[in-house]
C-alpha cells in the first residue's frame, strides 16, 4: 500500500523550551475606528508547542486569529513565519506559507463527501491547472486526503455526505480539511464548541494525537480542555497579553483569577 | 456679457418649468408606490413583485366604484379599503407561512401572485382599457400650455397620504410597533409585540398606498391589465436608489428620478427618456449601493 | 421567603432542557427553578450556554426537549410577544434597545399594551424615571445617542414597562465601568424589593453572590452544581472551578 502520509511538519525536538520559534509577533496592534482590539501583541510559538490563547469575552482571541491568518489586516506591528514577515499578506498567501486554521462556526461542505472535503483541501497544495485529467488520476491527492481523515478518525465516513455526519464529526473533519493542507502551524478555534463530553474528549485525544508532529494553537472556552492539553498558556485581556506560562503557572496566577472572576 | 445673456436666452426656462411641474407629479406618484414596497421589503425582507398589480387592481376597483357611485373620492377610499384588505389576506395566506425560508421563495410566490392578478383582471375586465374620469377638469394657464388643476391635485394628494403616513409611524402606537419591528424583530417579539400580526398590517398599508396611486393616476391614462408593469419596475428602481427600507430616501429619489427624466424629455424623445433612470440606478449600485440618500454607508 | 421553594411551585421551572443551534448541541438537559419574588443567579464560563439557557425560556430558541414552565403554565415553544405578554421581561446581552427610537419611544414598545390606562401609564413611568433619573431627562433622545451605562438602564426600563414577574437578564455588567456595575447591583436590589423575580446570568462573581439567594454554576452545556448564595464566597473552590481557570 502506498506509504504516502500527511505531512504535517518536522518531529517536535523540544516542548516549549527554547525551540526556536516557528511564528512570532512584535507589536502587533489592530485598531477598529477608536476601538483598539489588539494593543502591542509581543507573541512567540516555539516549534512542536501546543499554546493555548484563553481570556474572557472581548479579550481579542479570535482577532488575534484572523490576524495570523490574513483574514484581518494588522493596524500595525509584525508577524514573521518561520522566519519570513508575512504582516498583511492575503489569506490565501498565507495558507500556503503553511498556517491552517480550523473555524469557530463549521465550516465544511455539506454537499460534497468526507473525503472531498478533504482533497479538495489537499488539492490546494499543488496548482491544479490540468483541467482534463479525471480527479482520479491524482492518485496521490486521495492518499493524502486519506491519510488525513485518518489522523481525525474519519476514514470510516470516508464516503459519507458531509451533512450527514454529528456535530462532532463535523467538528473533527473541520480539523481534517485543516490538516489536509500540510500545515507547519494549525490554529484551532474553539474546535469542542457545542460538543457533548464525549465528543470533547475524542476531539482532546485527537489533538494530543495530531500534536506530536505539529505546532498548533488552540483557543479554547473549555478550561478542562486548556489545561489538559496545553504545554504553555497566553492570557489575553482586552487586546494585550496579561499572563503567559504553564497551566499551573496561570493557575496560582493571581491577575488572571481576578480578570475571569471580575472581583 | 452678450454670450452669456445668449446662452441664457437659449435655455428653455419655460419648458424646464413645465417639466419641473410634471416631474414633480409623477414623483409624488412614484413616491406613493415606492413608499409601500420599501415598507415592505424593509421590515419584512419580502421583494413584493406583486406591488404593481395591487396598484392596477386599485384603478380597476375605482372603475367599479365610479361607475355604481359616480364619486371619485369613494372610489379612492373603498378601492385602498379592499385592496388592502386583500393584501393582509394574501399575506396571511402565502408569505406568512414562508417566514424564515430562503427568501427566494417569497420572490417565487410574489410573482406568482402578480401573474395571477394580471390575468384575473384581464378574464374579468377584458382587454380594452378602461377610463376614469377626473373629478376636476379645469386647467389654468402655464406659459403657453392649458395645464391641468388635476395633476396638481394628484401631487398635493399624494404628498397629504404620504405625509399623513409618516406622521402615522411617528406618533401611532402601530407606528411605534412598525419601527421597532423593522429595527429588531426579536427585541420587538420580546417586547410584547405581535410581530406576525404588524408584518401582515404592513403588507396592507403598502398595498392601500399602491391601490391609491391606482386611483389617483388612473384618469392621466387607461386601465388595463398591463398597466402595473411599467410602474413597479420604476418604482424598484427608486427603492434600491432610496436605500432599501429607507421611507424618506425613497420619496428623495422618486421626485429626482422623475425631473431627471422630465428633463430629459425636453432634448430627447420620452421613449429614450427612461434611460435615465436606468443610468441613476447602475451609477448608484456602482458608488453608494446601499442608496444614494441615505446619510452613511453602512 | 425562604430559598429553596420545596413545596410551592417556583414561578419558573426548567426541565431538562436540549437545545440545539443548528446541529451543535449547546443545552445537555438544563435543569433549575426560580421561584417567585428570588434573585437567582446563573454562573458560567464563556460558551457554556447561560445566555442559550434565557433564550430557551423566553422562546427566542426551540428546545428540541425539556419543558419550561411559568406560573404553572407550559410554555415550551410559545413565540417570544406571547410570554412577554404573560410577564417574562428579557434583557438582551448587548443590550439590542431600538436605536432609532427615542427613549420614551423604547419604553412605549412595552406600556402601550391592554389593560394599561393613563394612570397606569404615568405610575410606570414616573417609577422608572425614579429609578433611572438619566432616562427622564433623555426622553426625546434617539436610543443610539446613550452611553453604554445608559443604554444598559433603559435595556432594563422598557423590560419593567411589561410589569414582569420574572426578569431574564443577561450579563447586565459586560463592559461597563465599576462605578456603573455597582449601579446594577442596586437596581437588581430594588427590582427584588418589588417582589420582581431575577434569572441573572453573569460573570460577575462578587455581584452575583451579593444579589442573589441562590446560584447554579453551569458547564458545557448543563448544571452542575447548585446552592444558596450564602453558604459560598468568592474563594470556594466551586468559583474557581466553574468560572476561574
Amino acid at each position: 500500500m502506498g506509504a504516502a502520509s500527511v505531512d504535517i511538519g518536522s518531529p517536535a525536538n523540544s516542548r516549549g523550551a527554547g525551540s526556536e520559534s516557528v511564528l512570532q509577533t512584535e507589536l502587533l496592534s489592530i485598531q477598529f475606528g477608536g476601538l483598539s482590539a489588539l494593543s502591542q501583541v509581543n507573541f512567540a510559538v516555539s516549534r512542536g508547542e501546543l499554546r493555548a490563547i484563553i481570556g474572557p469575552n472581548g479579550a481579542g482571541k479570535s482577532t488575534f486569529f484572523n490576524c495570523l491568518t490574513g483574514v484581518l489586516r494588522p493596524t500595525s506591528g509584525r508577524i514573521t513565519f518561520n522566519g519570513e514577515d508575512i504582516t498583511g499578506l492575503p489569506a490565501n498567501t498565507i495558507s500556503q506559507k503553511g498556517i491552517a486554521r480550523s473555524y469557530q462556526i463549521t465550516n465544511i461542505l455539506p454537499n460534497a463527501t468526507t473525503l472531498e472535503n478533504v482533497r479538495i483541501a489537499a488539492q490546494s497544495r499543488r496548482h491544479g491547472w490540468n483541467m482534463i485529467a479525471h480527479h482520479s488520476a491524482f492518485a496521490d491527492l486521495n492518499d493524502k486526503a486519506e491519510a488525513a481523515l485518518r489522523a481525525v478518525g474519519l476514514i470510516g465516513k470516508a464516503h459519507e455526505l458531509a451533512s450527514n455526519l454529528s456535530h462532532g464529526e463535523q467538528r473533527n473533519l473541520e480539523i481534517g480539511i485543516a490538516l489536509a493542507t500540510e500545515p507547519q502551524l494549525l490554529c484551532l478555534d474553539e474546535p469542542t464548541a457545542g460538543m457533548s463530553a464525549a465528543e470533547t474528549d475524542e476531539t482532546m485525544e485527537l489533538v494530543r494525537h495530531i500534536a506530536k508532529n505539529l505546532t498548533i494553537l488552540i483557543v479554547e472556552h473549555d478550561m478542562a480542555v486548556v489545561m489538559e492539553l496545553a504545554d504553555r498558556i497566553t492570557v489575553l485581556h482586552y487586546g494585550a497579553i496579561l499572563a503567559e506560562g504553564t497551566p499551573a503557572e496561570i493557575q496560582q496566577n493571581p491577575r488572571v483569577l481576578e480578570v475571569y472572576l471580575k472581583t | 456679457m452678450d454670450a452669456v445673456s445668449h446662452f441664457l436666452h437659449a435655455i428653455p426656462v419655460d419648458l424646464i418649468i413645465i417639466q419641473t411641474v410634471n416631474g414633480i407629479v409623477t414623483g409624488m406618484i412614484l413616491a406613493l408606490i415606492a413608499s409601500g414596497l420599501t415598507l415592505i421589503f424593509g421590515i419584512m425582507d419580502v421583494v413584493n413583485f406583486a406591488h404593481g398589480e395591487l396598484f392596477m387592481l386599485g384603478a380597476y376597483i375605482g372603475v367599479v366604484v365610479i361607475a355604481s357611485t359616480g364619486s371619485f373620492w369613494l372610489a379612492l377610499v373603498i378601492s385602498s379599503l379592499v385592496v388592502a384588505i386583500l393584501g393582509a389576506a394574501l399575506q396571511v395566506a402565502t408569505l406568512r407561512p414562508l417566514i424564515g425560508r430562503d427568501p427566494l421563495n417569497t420572490i417565487l410566490v410574489t410573482f406568482g401572485i402578480s401573474l395571477v392578478l394580471q390575468n384575473f383582471a384581464l378574464w374579468n375586465f377584458g382587454p380594452v382599457a378602461r377610463k376614469i374620469p377626473e373629478p376636476i377638469s379645469s386647467s389654468f394657464t402655464l406659459f403657453y400650455l392649458q395645464y391641468p388643476w388635476y395633476r396638481i391635485l394628484i401631487a398635493v394628494l399624494s404628498a397629504a397620504i404620504i405625509g399623513g403616513f409618516w406622521l402615522f409611524l411617528k406618533y401611532s402606537r402601530f407606528g411605534v410597533w412598525i419601527r421597532a419591528t423593522t429595527q429588531d424583530r426579536v427585541m420587538a417579539q420580546a417586547m410584547g409585540i405581535p410581530v406576525p400580526l404588524v408584518y401582515t398590517g404592513v403588507f396592507a398599508l403598502g398595498a392601500a398606498m399602491a391601490a391609491a396611486s391606482g386611483v389617483l393616476f388612473a384618469p392621466l391614462v387607461g386601465v388595463n391589465h398591463t398597466m402595473g408593469l411599467d410602474w413597479v419596475l420604476k418604482a424598484f428602481i427608486v427603492v434600491v436608489v432610496g436605500g432599501m427600507g429607507n421611507l424618506g430616501g425613497s420619496i428623495a429619489a422618486a421626485i429626482f428620478i422623475s425631473l431627471l427624466e422630465a428633463y430629459a424629455t425636453i432634448w430627447v424623445d420620452p421613449s429614450q427618456a427612461v434611460i435615465v433612470s436606468f443610468v441613476v440606478l447602475i451609477l448608484t449600485l456602482l458608488f453608494r449601493p446601499t442608496g444614494l440618500f441615505v446619510p452613511t454607508p453602512k | 421567603m425562604s430559598a429553596a421553594a420545596d413545596n410551592a411551585e417556583p414561578l419558573v421551572r426548567v426541565e431538562d432542557v436540549h437545545t440545539y443551534y443548528g446541529k451543535s448541541h449547546i443545552l445537555h438537559g438544563v435543569s433549575l427553578t426560580v421561584g417567585a419574588g428570588e434573585v437567582v443567579g446563573l454562573l458560567g464560563r464563556n460558551g457554556v450556554g447561560k445566555s442559550t439557557t434565557l433564550k430557551s425560556i423566553m422562546g427566542l430558541v426551540r428546545p428540541t426537549h425539556g419543558t419550561v414552565v411559568f406560573d404553572g403554565e407550559t410554555i415550551t415553544g410559545l413565540p417570544p410577544h406571547k410570554l412577554a405578554r404573560r410577564g417574562i421581561g428579557y434583557v438582551p446581552e448587548d443590550r439590542r434597545i431600538f436605536r432609532l427610537l427615542t427613549v420614551m419611544e423604547n419604553l412605549r414598545t412595552g406600556l402601550d399594551r391592554r389593560g394599561v390606562g393613563e394612570d397606569k401609564r404615568k405610575a410606570l413611568l414616573d417609577k422608572v424615571f425614579t429609578f433611572f433619573p438619566i432616562l427622564a431627562e433623555r426622553r426625546n433622545q434617539a436610543g443610539g445617542t446613550l452611553s453604554g451605562g445608559e443604554q444598559q438602564m433603559l435595556a432594563i426600563a422598557r423590560a419593567m414597562m411589561l410589569e414582569p414577574k420574572i426578569i431574564l437578564l443577561d450579563e447586565p455588567t459586560e463592559g461597563l465601568m465599576p462605578r456603573m456595575v455597582s449601579q446594577i447591583g442596586e437596581i437588581i436590589d430594588l427590582l427584588h424589593r418589588e417582589r420582581v423575580a431575577i434569572l441573572l446570568v453573569e460573570q460577575n462573581v462578587p455581584l452575583t453572590l451579593a444579589a442573589s439567594q441562590r446560584v447554579y454554576f453551569m458547564e458545557k452545556g448543563s448544571v452542575r452544581h447548585h446552592c444558596a448564595a450564602s453558604e459560598i464566597d468568592i474563594n470556594d473552590a466551586v468559583i474557581r472551578q466553574y468560572l476561574g481557570v
